[in-house]
């Protein structure tokens, strides 16, 4: 069940990326490019998002487990330190060099896989790279603590 | 500007009702970068592989109903390409999320943690575009 409801609610979410204008990379690089011809509409985009999900989102909170599910999942880290703003501020010039981010780049995939594949693998072997980082760096931390607290 | 704006709100609202909709009804967020990164990794869950195939099966279907893909899609180049997707993918998984995990999930969850990304992630990305269109050389 909750296989299907994914793979229904991804095409949800896909379609609504294609409607939206996210798909198309020009539009995203429009929207970017403050200081030229600048094209605020895609802000209504995450604006639209935000304003939808929120309620859902309140509604999860209120319940002990997910419809379907069995427990609702957490952030994976809770603090605000330099590889969340170090990642992200990597992750907004990867986007901003080609106008495509993960989600849109995987509707694309199917839209135009020929135009699509060199983004697509090659971000596959970055999310693989960043999670052997975070892996390396979470077994490291304890090692780092015991020299903090000797 | 409507003509713009009516179907970004739309196709916001759809991806709105796509994430909340995943989470009350299965717990799980709808980070695109980590629900790919764990299906890469080959993480516990079918509904990771059945999540980035209903991405791509978006994208075929609207193929198939005749929707063009964007001509931008061939204006840049094999070599930025793979660049963009390797720094965007190590970025996404270094920052525990994407546009769609701290954009979506995480502002509407309102968490901290994702607007500080989000609002990291919207500068660099137009000081690139800046530094691209406007900058040296320019």
């Amino acid at each position: 069940m909750i296989v299907v409801a994914a793979f229904l609610l991804a095409l949800l979410f896909g379609a609504g990326l294609i409607v939206s204008g996210m798909t198309d990379p020009a539009r995203v690089l429009g929207f970017l490019d403050v200081a030229g011809a600048w094209d605020p509409s895609l802000a209504f985009v995450m604006g639209g998002a935000v304003v939808v999900a929120a309620p859902l989102f309140l509604l999860a909170g209120r319940r002990a487990k997910p419809v379907l599910g069995q427990a609702f999942e957490g952030a994976e880290r809770s603090k605000i330190d330099l590889r969340l703003v170090g990642g992200a501020a990597l992750f907004g010039i990867g986007w901003g060099l080609a106008g495509l981010c993960p989600g849109p780049a995987l509707v694309v995939l199917g839209l135009a896989p020929q135009a699509a594949w060199p983004f697509v693998v090659s971000m596959i072997a970055g999310l693989a790279l960043g999670r052997a980082f975070n892996g390396a760096s979470a077994r490291a931390t304890p090692a780092r603590a015991d020299v903090s607290a000797a | 500007m409507l003509e713009l704006f009516g179907p970004s709100l739309l196709g916001g609202a759809l991806i709105g009702l796509a994430a909340g909709g995943l989470y009350l009804l299965t717990g799980r967020i709808a980070g695109v970068s980590g629900v790919l990164g764990g299906a890469v990794l080959l993480e516990a869950g079918w509904w990771r592989y059945a999540f980035v195939a209903g991405l791509v099966a978006a994208g075929v279907a609207a193929a198939l109903l005749g929707i063009p893909a964007a001509q931008a899609l061939t204006g840049s180049s094999w070599a930025t390409l793979s660049i963009s997707g390797l720094i965007a993918g190590a970025g996404a998984s270094l920052g525990s999320g994407c546009t769609s995990g701290h954009g979506v999930c995480g502002l509407a969850r309102f968490s901290s943690r994702s607007l500080v990304a989000v609002i990291t992630f919207m500068s660099t990305a137009a000081l690139t575009v800046f530094a691209v269109r406007h900058g040296i050389g320019q």
